[in-house]
């Protein structure tokens, strides 16, 4: 950087700078790290302490032999380092003479996709790096088509490491036609080839000597003066309200930031959902009224009239007003570990609006190699697929392609509250045309969905007095704390109803089984997670009960507790009078216990107190994945 | 900010009295107008700061009418815990990261605004914008919420909490030439002024009390000087600089060659010292 000499140059040279937001995307070990250190180091704009910490870093942990590592600048986290890969966002700011820049630094590694997208729905440019060894990858095809859809315009693709092929036009030329072989289909507005080598700094400030066939610009070069103007303000009006200012009743005005367009005082003015419209009466700012706000602004509105209007609203121009529908279409791609279920809900948040929606359908999976349709039942971590979404509300909001803000959403599981989507509207679907909405039968997946949970039935087994209840009962209360549905199935209120009319020989005892697993075989229909705490002496019975549930279902938990020790505790006073003879059939004394061969969970209550042992249960309930 | 005083329920600002705090309360003031920004701010107080940044503090809260906060880890007064003898590192934990935790767990703040920049240190680069801690506040890079557009998931559960930093895109320059644009009021210690300095280690240490004992063969001197970045005082260098005024100090930013984060002397104890302490919960 030529610093200019006196302050107000400088500071209007600042003023006239723009910004230039962009995100390198590669493969692993395409130099992504190196490139952007270089630039970082290239722009001067590393301070002399960064530096001499980077030399000392280079020889620690550098791979580069004798030279400096750049990629050290960029790779934060400890464990990147000793792994030697990226595995997050990183920002990285700096600034030429004509622009400044933010770059989004962004793995390649594949299960970090997600962090791709995070990084491309707030750059403007991307520079796609492809290691000049390899050639264009998946990976290489996966993060345009995410460039793509995520609305990126301008490509740049830097093929890398061009001193490792000797600088051999034909082996650019051959990567640039695979590529653009394939994103010619993506519809960007720029795409420009520049052969690279990070390291050495070929053609990233300058052109290079060692490329007299390139004839394009150096990357630096094109990221100075690449257009990436998407003319938001042109666009019509959209505020989406965010916060409500009542400071006194005098006054109430909208706060939010302008979305798209312009407005000026006396412009009219819609509410998206109520369909009311009114004329802006003043531009609020802590500097005085505004006689216009555009696109990026953070503004207040006063109305000239009353009109209800609360967080979540889109105000928008009366002539251009945004779509209003409870159903849409959009491209999603997934970003959790657990994959995504038809029917569940999940919180919808779009603009300041937070709102329960489900998927109704998934129309097809997008091979992101091939960009093929694919028919499919679920999304799992990384995929992309085309779904209609049904809303509990009807939200305003605008087709992605024509505003990223109003257009673009996120999905929120209900239960960890982590982001599990990016979603991306089409169009929106008219309740005219799509009635049948709900496509889904309301089946035992259908119910369970809703519940957020897997139904299964807990089975807990073991002598009287040996603790079953007492461990059942908390585990339903920390099941019930956590907010799943659940339901405990024991002697109380099964035998004084549903079995009142049975005792306790031998086959009264299978009956009793009998029918309780139906009951929790019902249970589980419902989707609900069922406990059960019968001595169930029988491993018959219990392997009866099994046979009825469908595959992971049905859990037995022993509860093994030494009979000598059920009859210390006695809680009912039991065993002392199945001993003094005056109850007949009891298990353990005149009645047998088959004890567990194959229990998914055994528990020695002599070893630790109940609750930790409940929690042990809740605990392999969510490492199997049913809550 | 909007975004947040929308979706929580018990939201707080951390002021930290430098200059980043003090455009990130200008923003709010901004942002919130006519009303006021509507949560408190709070000062995890070390009682190792310097003198006129209380005295700022205090006269800031009162000249916009704002609730103010002041949280002292009491029990790393009874400790005695200070950074002379007890090394900058535990001073840093005790009187700092523990004490913050302290003030969160009292008063049960959901939501707290930092000044932190992601141009600051490597490990903050990768911070989101809305960075959730687990009820022990903890921070887990691996585990990031995916932050896309400029949609924020607010989502968290009872005792859980979200740290955010509406400054993370701005770099040092932003914040000066902000300063200067909107003339926000800044602690005078950035300014040039000739100060009781020791050299201490290759750092230039200002002797703000008696608290501060000179080792053999130090001394005090009169320089000028300012500061670049502000914290506790015996951990906080000084530069030697004639820049009396805001101009002046973003023409010395212009032609700057060391980062403001090497007069803080905490970032060079160890390592990758940053990320360990944000994973136990630092700012």
């Amino acid at each position: 950087m030529n610093a200019p000499t006196d302050l107000q140059s400088f500071l209007a040279a600042q003023e006239r700078k723009s910004l230039l937001r962009f995100l390198t995307c590669g493969s692993v070990d395409d130099g992504k790290s190196t490139l952007i250190g270089r630039l970082l180091y290239d722009t001067k704009l590393l301070f002399e302490d960064t530096l001499a910490s980077l030399e000392k870093d280079s020889r620690k942990f550098g791979t580069t032999g004798e030279d400096i590592d750049f990629a050290l600048l960029v790779d934060g986290l400890e464990a990147e380092r000793e792994q030697g890969i990226t595995i997050d966002v990183a920002y990285r700011f700096f600034a030429t003479d004509k622009r400044k820049f933010i770059v989004a630094d962004t793995p390649g590694h594949e299960q970090y996709t997600r962090n791709m997208a995070t990084g491309a729905s707030n750059s403007e440019l991307a520079v796609i790096l492809i290691d000049a060894r390899k050639g264009v990858l998946t990976q290489t095809r996966r993060h345009a088509y995410i460039c793509s859809l995520l609305g990126i315009r301008h490509i740049v693709l830097a093929v890398n490491k061009i001193d490792l092929v000797d600088y051999s036009q034909s082996v650019f030329d051959r990567i640039v036609a695979d590529f653009t072989d394939f994103a010619g289909k993506l519809g960007f507005a720029s795409q420009v080839a520049i052969p690279l080598s990070a390291r050495y700094g070929v053609n990233v400030m300058e052109k290079s000597a060692q490329t007299p066939w390139y004839k394009g610009p150096a990357l630096l070069d094109h990221l100075e003066t690449v257009d990436v103007d998407t003319a938001l303000a042109d666009r019509p009006f959209r505020m989406p309200v965010q916060w409500v200012n009542r400071p006194n009743l005098d006054f109430r005005g909208f706060s939010g930031t302008v979305a798209g367009g312009r407005i000026r005082p006396g412009d009219a003015i819609g509410v998206a959902k109520s369909g009311k419209t009114s004329t802006v009466a003043r531009i609020v700012t802590m500097d005085g009224d505004r006689a216009e706000a555009v696109a990026g602004d953070a503004v207040t509105l006063t109305l000239a009239d009353e009109v209800d209007i609360s967080r979540g609203d889109i105000l928008g121009a009366t002539d251009a007003r945004p779509e209003v529908s409870d159903q849409f279409a959009a491209h999603m791609l997934w970003m959790s570990d657990e994959e995504m279920l038809p029917g569940r809900q999940y919180l919808l948040k779009l603009g300041t609006a937070t709102v329960p929606a489900s998927i109704s359908e998934l129309k097809h999976k997008i091979d992101v190699n091939s960009l093929e349709h694919l028919a499919g039942k679920t999304l799992a971590l990384n995929e992309v697929g085309f779904c209609n979404f049904a809303l509990a509300q009807p939200l305003a909001f605008d087709p992605y392609k024509e505003n990223r803000d109003t257009g673009g959403f996120i999905l929120i599981d209900r239960f960890s509250n982590a982001t599990v989507a990016a979603g991306m509207i089409e169009f929106g679907l008219r309740r005219a045309t799509n009635v049948h909405w709900q496509a889904l039968d309301v089946n035992k997946s259908a119910r369970a969905a809703m519940k957020g949970q897997k139904p299964v039935v807990l089975w807990f087994t073991g002598l009287s007095g040996s603790g079953k209840s007492t461990i059942a009962n908390l585990v339903e209360k920390k099941l019930a704390a956590e907010g799943r549905h659940t339901y405990l199935l024991d002697g109380d209120n099964v035998r004084h109803g549903l079995n009142k009319d049975i005792g306790f020989t031998d086959a009264d005892r299978v009956e009793n089984i009998r029918r309780v697993g139906e009951v929790a075989k019902l249970f589980v229909d419902a989707g609900l997670i069922v406990l059960t705490a019968f001595i169930s002496p029988f491993r018959s019975e219990r392997r009866m009960t099994r046979g009825m549930l469908g595959a992971n279902e049905f859990l037995e938990i022993f509860i093994d507790t030494p009979i000598a020790e059920c009859m210390k505790r006695d809680p009912k006073g039991l065993y002392q009078k199945a001993r003094a003879g005056a109850i007949k059939n009891f298990t353990g004394i005149d009645s047998p216990y088959e004890t567990p061969e194959q229990a998914e969970i055994t528990i020695r209550t002599v070893e630790a107190p109940p609750e930790v042992h409940a929690q042990a249960i809740v605990d392999h309930l969510r490492t199997n994945g049913y809550i | 900010m909007r975004e947040v005083a929308a979706e929580f329920a018990n939201p707080v600002m951390l002021y930290s009295i430098g200059k980043d705090s003090s455009v990130m309360l200008h923003l709010a003031m901004k942002a919130f107008y006519p009303s006021r920004p509507p949560f408190p701010l709070m000062h995890v107080d070390t009682t190792w700061k310097f003198r006129e940044m209380i005295e700022f503090r205090d006269a800031t809260a009162r000249r916009l009418g704002l609730d103010l906060i002041v949280h002292i880890n009491q029990d790393g007064v009874k400790r005695g815990i200070n950074p002379f003898d007890s090394g900058s590192s535990l001073h840093t934990q005790v009187m700092k990261t523990e004490s913050l935790k302290q003030a969160l767990d009292k008063y049960g703040f959901d939501a707290a605004f930092g000044g932190a920049r992601r141009d600051e240190e490597k490990s903050r680069a990768k911070e989101r914008i809305f960075s959730f801690r687990t009820a022990s506040h903890a921070w887990d890079p691996k585990n990031q919420r995916p932050e896309l557009w400029r949609v924020y998931n607010t989502r968290i559960n009872k005792g859980e909490s979200i740290r955010v930093f509406p400054l993370s895109n701005w770099t040092e320059l932003d914040i000066w030439q902000y300063i200067l644009a909107e003339n926000i009021p800044i602690v005078p210690l950035y300014f040039a002024k000739k100060r009781p300095v020791v050299e201490r280690g290759g750092t230039l240490i200002m002797k703000d009390d008696d608290r501060m004992k000179l080792l053999a063969g130090e001394r005090v001197e009169e320089r000028l000087v300012r500061f670049r970045t502000l914290g506790c005082y015996p951990l906080t260098g000084a530069i030697e600089s004639d820049a009396d005024t805001l101009e002046a100090i973003v023409t010395e930013m212009f032609t700057a060659r060391t980062s403001e984060r090497q007069g803080r002397l905490i970032d060079s104890d160890e390592k990758a010292s940053m990320e360990k302490k944000k994973k136990e919960g630092y700012f």
